[in-house]
């Protein structure tokens, strides 16, 4: 399935529980949740080690928004508006981690 | 009129809430009155100076500016605590204005030297 974060994984425990229940599908992140896919978070380790299940993808326009495009980590997929609704269409349900 | 030291605190991110823009309203409403007052920039407070900001694609007005302009309204003291700093790969170069980065409890002891803090 699809899991949607709009948390800065330092302020909420959102994508953690995620990261721990998650088995495998994918992870989207947007809003504050970008933060967690730029290299140098404390949670860049832990993200890393889950995309061997896990494929994570993030919104571009948030990461532009928030001045961190350039520090992208590793492995991560950046996509639009358009991407996030065919992400969404993609798997059969989807939880926002709200 | 009394001058009062007031401390704005900041630890929100920018754009995901309001916080963040709501803190400059004050910060510059407090400098109108001619306070003195000074800026912490604490846990997910730091990602308000990243610079670099492009809001186009999320629709949304880019207040990255403003923190720049601080200084001709006589706001010069930014505070940048180093451990959310060090959390989120940060280092005062990535930052868009100059700030004094400092260990939580220095900034702690600042904060208590203050006449009003007020947080954001």
């Amino acid at each position: 399935m699809l899991h949607i974060v709009n948390k800065s994984p330092l302020e909420r425990p959102s994508l953690d529980t995620v990261l721990q229940a998650g088995a495998d599908g994918a992870i989207l992140l947007i809003e504050d949740g970008v933060y967690a896919a730029t290299r140098g978070n404390a949670v860049e380790d832990r993200l890393k080690k889950a995309m061997g299940t896990l494929k994570v993808y993030a919104l571009g326009p948030d990461l532009d928004a928030r001045g961190v495009a350039d520090r992208l980590t590793e492995g991560v997929t950046v996509v639009g508006y358009d991407g996030f609704v065919d992400l969404v269409a993609e798997y059969k349900t989807n939880q926002s981690w709200l | 009129m009394t001058t009062k030291k007031f401390m704005i605190v900041n630890r929100k991110a920018p754009y995901g809430t309001v916080y963040a823009l709501e803190s400059l309203e004050v910060v510059l409403i407090g400098a109108a009155f001619e306070q003195d007052v000074s800026l912490a920039f604490m846990d997910d407070g730091v990602y308000q100076l990243k610079k670099g900001h492009q809001t186009k694609g999320i629709g949304m007005k880019a207040f990255e500016k403003t923190y720049g302009a601080l200084e001709d309204y006589d706001v010069t003291k930014l505070y940048v605590d180093q451990e959310s700093m060090a959390a989120r790969g940060l280092t005062p170069e990535d930052l868009c204005v100059p700030v004094e980065m400092m260990p939580r409890a220095d900034l702690g002891k600042l904060m208590e030297d203050q006449d009003v803090v007020l947080s954001f």
